[in-house]
């Protein structure tokens, strides 16, 4: 399983890394993304209090951020 | 990635695009972009520094029969120009219910002490054991700086304090970003280290250790007779501490641990209207990992209950995960899909699937579906309980949150902006977990009771921006 998912990580890591060239937008396209519920962490508070109930009830945590819950909770 | 303390909600990686645009700074990004300027939403905010802006946001989450709780967020940020940024976050939160200890139910009465040996509960027959006496509350401070390094590099740093009853968690974050490919490509590197304390009510519990049989008013005064002898483990003395003292002479006070997490990201604009990362992310704790609340239960060959000790879990966990997420622009709305594997060396391996479908309804107002599922597998010492005929494994925990198990989310929430540039939101979910039997046979009387019940949670949370 380890090594699959080591594969798996390099293939994936690889694989966007030789994309990047052809990939992206000039900078007077960036509209749509430049829209407030596009960026990555919008809804922040939303994606914290998850992480919090998530963190306390399962037995992973992180991903997304630093997986430390910072609550005796788990 | 988001390089900060996952409570913290100010990203790196993605600051280029999420700043808010009023008309003047959105026609100087349109100029800037016209004349190919490397960084146009910087240069419109160079000489507008933003007023504070707050997020707040106030949650109930609350399960049948168990635990509820209530925690308010507001978080602060304000641009001090050049993308210079502070956010300043305050969580408290209250808990009051029931959680499971990991002992197993019985089809007869049983009678547990409560964690500091003072008294005791008893459970119903048939039904699983709670500890009714969960309660605590909660005050978390985060602060995080974020600020340009240069032209394509960005730094931020953070610290946070959390304190409840029995615990005590500092942490320090740092990140690094930088942009390649005209902003198109972001590769980010954050590290963080957190201290963690935890003083249990009672101390710290033996591991293995027999929890104290109390069986009738008499053991409670004999207990009385020397409990002035345990007090002051912590040479306190205050009164509020007092539930720390314990009838447990010889258990330790409060226990440590250390964790450092590593977090490398990719952030990919794909095209126009998708953006996409993938995060690597690895974390190493080291000390007390025991939840010293938590108890296993030996059982005979009848399934019957002949004693009942505290958990052991290793004292070191390191922890791998790969985090992809998607985010699509369509016309009238934004998807946005992730993926989660994650694997450690107590052999826990999860996946986790989410999805978010913003769907506007007008301008200034949308809906927004959301979908989660969660499948773990068990740790490798995980057991739902010990037979009295077999020798005492070194680790073995019995929390049905190292077992095998599978939770979905179901949500929506509705949004709408005010006139006034004010935000509001409110969602509604539905939690389920659902704990699954890892290939354990059931002696007795427990392949009759059930040993691994759902837990339902109905979650609703209010949002308000200005």
């Amino acid at each position: 399983m380890k090594k699959i998912f080591k594969l798996a990580l390099v293939a994936i890591t690889v694989s966007q890394a030789v994309g990047c060239a052809s990939l992206g937008v000039q900078p007077w396209e960036r509209d749509l993304l430049a829209k407030e519920e596009m960026a990555l962490n919008a809804e922040g508070v939303d994606l914290g209090l998850d992480d919090h109930i998530y963190f306390s009830k399962e037995a992973t945590s992180g991903g997304r951020a630093f997986a430390g819950g910072g609550c005796g909770c788990n | 990635m988001q390089l900060t303390d996952h409570h913290s909600s100010i990203g790196l990686a993605d600051s280029t695009v999420t700043k808010p645009k009023p008309i003047a700074a959105t026609l100087a990004l349109a100029t800037c972009a016209l004349l190919g300027t490397a960084s146009p939403l910087a240069q419109a905010n160079s000489n507008t520094a933003d007023d504070w802006k707050f997020d707040t946001a106030i949650l109930y989450y609350g399960e049948t029969d168990r635990v509820s709780l209530v925690e308010g967020v507001i978080s602060a940020t304000k641009d001090f120009g050049d993308e210079h940024i502070f956010n300043g976050k305050v969580t408290f939160d209250g808990l009051t219910g029931a959680s499971a200890t990991g002992a197993v139910p019985q089809d007869t009465v049983q009678t547990f002490s409560r964690p500091s040996g003072n008294a005791g509960y008893a459970v119903v027959a048939g039904e699983t054991p709670l500890d009714d006496t969960f309660k605590d509350s909660r005050v978390q401070l985060n602060a995080q700086w974020t600020q340009p390094l240069g032209t394509d590099l960005r730094g931020s740093t953070g610290v946070h304090f959390s304190k409840e009853y029995d615990y005590l968690s500092l942490g320090v974050n740092g990140s690094l970003a930088r942009d390649f490919n005209q902003k198109n490509t972001t590769l980010s590197l954050g590290l963080s280290y957190q201290f963690d304390s935890i003083d249990p009510v009672g101390g710290t519990p033996e591991r293995l250790g027999s929890i104290s049989v109390l069986n009738s008013l008499s053991d409670y005064d004999l207990y009385d007779d020397y409990v002035d002898e345990d007090r002051d483990d912590n040479g306190s003395g205050n009164a509020e501490f007092d539930d720390h003292e314990n009838h447990y002479g010889s258990r330790d006070g409060a226990q440590d641990k250390d964790t450092i997490d590593v977090l490398f990201g990719l952030t990919q604009i794909i095209n126009r209207r998708t953006i996409m990362q993938l995060n690597y992310g690895m974390s190493v704790s080291d000390g007390s990992l025991n939840d010293p609340y938590k108890l296993v239960s030996v059982v005979n060959n009848q399934g019957t209950v002949q004693d009942t000790l505290f958990e052991s879990r290793p004292d070191s966990r390191t922890k791998h995960n790969v985090y992809w997420q998607t985010k699509y622009a369509m016309d009238s709305g934004v998807v946005d899909l992730s993926y989660r594997f994650a694997t450690d060396d107590w052999n826990i391996q999860s996946h986790t699937l989410e999805s978010r479908l913003r769907y506007n309804l007008s301008d200034n107002s949308y809906i927004q579906p959301h979908l989660r599922y969660y499948q773990q597998s068990a740790a490798e010492f995980y057991q739902p309980f010990l037979l009295s005929d077999q020798p005492l494994p070194t680790y073995v925990s019995a929390d049905y949150r190292l077992g095998d198990m599978d939770a979905y989310t179901v949500g929506l929430k509705y949004g709408q902006k005010l006139d006034n540039g004010d935000a509001w939101a409110v969602r509604v979910e539905y939690y389920q977990q659902n704990p699954k039997n890892a290939g354990f046979a059931e002696p007795g009387q427990l392949a009759e009771l059930d040993l691994y019940p759902s837990i339902k949670a109905l979650i609703v949370q209010f949002n308000y921006q200005f």
